[in-house]
């Protein structure tokens, strides 16, 4: 067990990534395995400063393959633990994240987005959408929460535990540098003050009982030798990933009731599209958000009615449509009309959304 | 007609003694291995506190061949999975299992890492000279000449470097005091045994230990039972056989 640090409401000025440590201790996280790439090191850098009052552990890895298996051997230990990383961190990790989805292992990562591909930049960017989503070689039996603020860090972080050792799948709090780098206020409170409890954690590996006298040994595999062996498997977790689907799917809508441009974005993006809701609205604009918690599973029922009330879909992204192909597929069927601001590794301001919008208003969408 | 005479075959209590026959090729060095470990396991009773993890490639085979909690992980990756599990579980004796490719190729960074870090942990590096599982290519080990798939006339040092000598690599950045590193080989199961004693018994101590073990491939080397050890002679005198490093005090 570890020591709770925040044990009544407390509101701090805290960057993001201080957020995430902080979030995590209350949730009761045990260990974090780590490597360095930004904008996600002050998440470690918090964890470790915090860790003589917390009694928690830490390894700082050899890189994020380490990091991704040894949060993984943590938690076949019935740790709770996690990693986070960014940008070509999370792709190396994904040999891990997939194993963690062949074995059905709790596995939580913190994915500070950083531009793309490869290097690129160091703060900021959407890129990571998909592969956060569908990366590996698999079929993406992820749950990704897209947070928009401190705020969200701070919640979703915590509930991330919950999900993964509810459904075992792993999950992820998906942000950016802005959100990792900025400072907020935000209010940290002991989960307990919520009424959430905190899912106790199992111990796969060395667990209660003497082998040969209480118990087999444990032998879990990550291979198999046949193919349909492995589609019996693949199809029980698609049977669990679609009720677990119903469950988890979280979205947001922002005077989204009668608009008549719907934008739809996700993460910080969103936060930029509620400035520009507001003004829009002042000139008259009749424009809403529907903003993706979750984009992976997408809440896809109230997705597709607050699609067929508008009259022009507005995808925006800090990316080259990541979500929005994620979206359009689920939209199949519906004849809405959409228009996009993509702006690769760039932030998206209310005044872009705002211009954007008002030249649909005068010339509208057709695709 | 002479009476058949039956006798359960004698595995040690940390074999899995469900899955009955050797389950590797007909020759291999892996079940002499496994069960040498086993034995030494049983010998320091401690199989109630091992975790083992196996790589893919042959080694994979073992993922049920122990009676131990065990873990299956991917290629090269079996020692950050047994890090990571016993730097959260203080009290389990960690082993990670696997072959020349993931030990040496594809999983070396990790080997360097945990071996500078002195991981509480036993790393078990069976070493045949090629990829057995994918058919028989080039290793880090493959011996100079050593036919193999993708050296068909023979390993060329000149273009592929001379092999990777993995027990001189470890002792040679572990720390001698907390550090057992040996090179040891399926031809003698009892010093094979006695090693992974040592070994083990280092790891139960708290210290890092790394055992090499020369092994045998008599299918993708394509050799008879008298040429397959011949090889392994051949091995056995260009990868020396002894103990680098014993911690002082180790019994």
């Amino acid at each position: 067990m570890v020591n709770k640090l925040i044990k009544e409401d407390t509101k701090m000025f805290l960057t993001g990534n201080e957020v995430l440590a902080y979030a995590a201790n209350a949730a009761e996280a045990e260990f974090m395995y780590g490597y360095p790439i930004t904008p996600q090191n002050e998440i470690m850098h918090t964890w470790c400063k915090l860790l003589p009052k917390t009694e928690a552990g830490f390894l700082q890895t050899e890189d994020e393959i380490s990091a991704g298996f040894s949060t993984l051997g943590g938690i076949l230990a019935g740790k709770r633990a996690f990693t986070a990383t960014a940008g070509p961190g999370n792709v190396i990790m994904q040999d891990a994240q997939s194993m963690a989805e062949m074995m059905r292992i709790p596995f939580v990562c913190a994915v500070m987005q950083r531009g793309g591909p490869s290097t690129a930049t160091v703060i900021y960017a959407q890129q990571e959408t998909r592969l956060t989503c569908y990366g590996g070689n698999g079929e993406g039996f992820r749950i990704v929460y897209s947070t928009a603020g401190h705020q969200d860090l701070y919640d979703y972080m915590i509930k991330a535990f919950n999900t993964a050792w509810t459904y075992r799948f792993p999950t992820y709090v998906l942000a950016d540098g802005y959100q990792g780098k900025m400072r907020e206020p935000v209010m940290l409170y002991d989960p307990a003050s919520r009424g959430i409890k905190m899912v106790p954690t199992t111990t796969a590996l060395l667990g209660e009982g003497k082998i040969g006298i209480d118990r087999k040994s444990v032998h879990m595999r990550n291979t198999y030798n046949m193919e349909e062996e492995l589609m019996e498997v693949l199809d029980s977790y698609q049977k669990d990933y679609d009720k677990m689907a119903e469950e988890v799917a979280e979205y947001e809508e922002y005077k989204a009731e009668d608009a008549e441009i719907l934008i739809i974005a996700h993460g910080i993006v969103a936060r930029s599209a509620r400035t520009a809701v507001d003004e829009l609205r002042e000139k008259g604009i009749k424009a809403g958000l529907f903003r993706p918690i979750t984009i992976r599973p997408l809440a896809v029922k109230p997705l597709r009615a607050a699609v067929s009330r508008a009259k022009q879909i507005l995808f925006t992204e800090s990316a080259n449509g990541q979500l929005a192909q994620m979206v359009l597929e689920k939209l199949y069927g519906l004849t809405t009309p959409y228009s996009t601001l993509f702006k690769m590794g760039v932030g998206v301001t209310g005044d872009d959304l705002v211009e954007k919008v008002e030249s649909m208003v005068k010339s509208p969408a057709v695709v | 007609m002479a009476e058949v005479l039956t006798l359960p075959p004698k595995l040690p209590k940390s074999q899995n003694a469900e899955v009955g026959a050797s389950k590797f090729c007909p020759g291999c060095g892996h079940g002499i291995t496994l069960k040498a470990l086993a034995n030494a396991i049983d010998e320091l009773d401690i199989q109630q506190k091992t975790v083992f993890g196996c790589d893919i490639g042959c080694s994979l085979l073992s993922w049920n061949y122990m009676d131990l909690d065990t873990v299956q992980t991917h290629h090269g990756r079996t020692t950050p999975v047994i890090y990571g599990f016993t730097r959260a579980n203080k009290d389990a004796i960690g082993i990670a299992y696997m072959g020349d490719g993931g030990g040496l190729a594809i999983g070396s960074q990790h080997l360097v890492n945990a071996t500078v870090r002195g991981e509480r942990m036993l790393i078990v590096v069976v070493n045949n000279t090629n990829y057995g599982m994918t058919g028989g290519q080039m290793s880090p080990t493959t011996m100079p000449g050593q036919k193999t798939e993708t050296t068909p006339y023979g390993r060329d040092c000149s273009v592929t470097g001379k092999p990777a000598k993995a027990a001189e690599m470890v002792a040679a950045i572990a720390d001698p005091a907390k550090s057992f590193v040996a090179r040891s080989t399926v031809s003698n199961v009892r010093k094979l045994q006695s090693t992974f004693k040592k070994a083990l018994k280092n790891v139960e101590n708290g210290g890092f230990s790394f055992v090499e073990v020369l092994s045998i491939c008599p299918l993708n080397w394509r050799t008879n039972n008298v040429d397959t050890f011949g090889r392994l002679a051949q091995m056995e005198e260009f990868f020396e056989v002894k103990e680098f490093l014993v911690p002082e005090g180790l019994v």
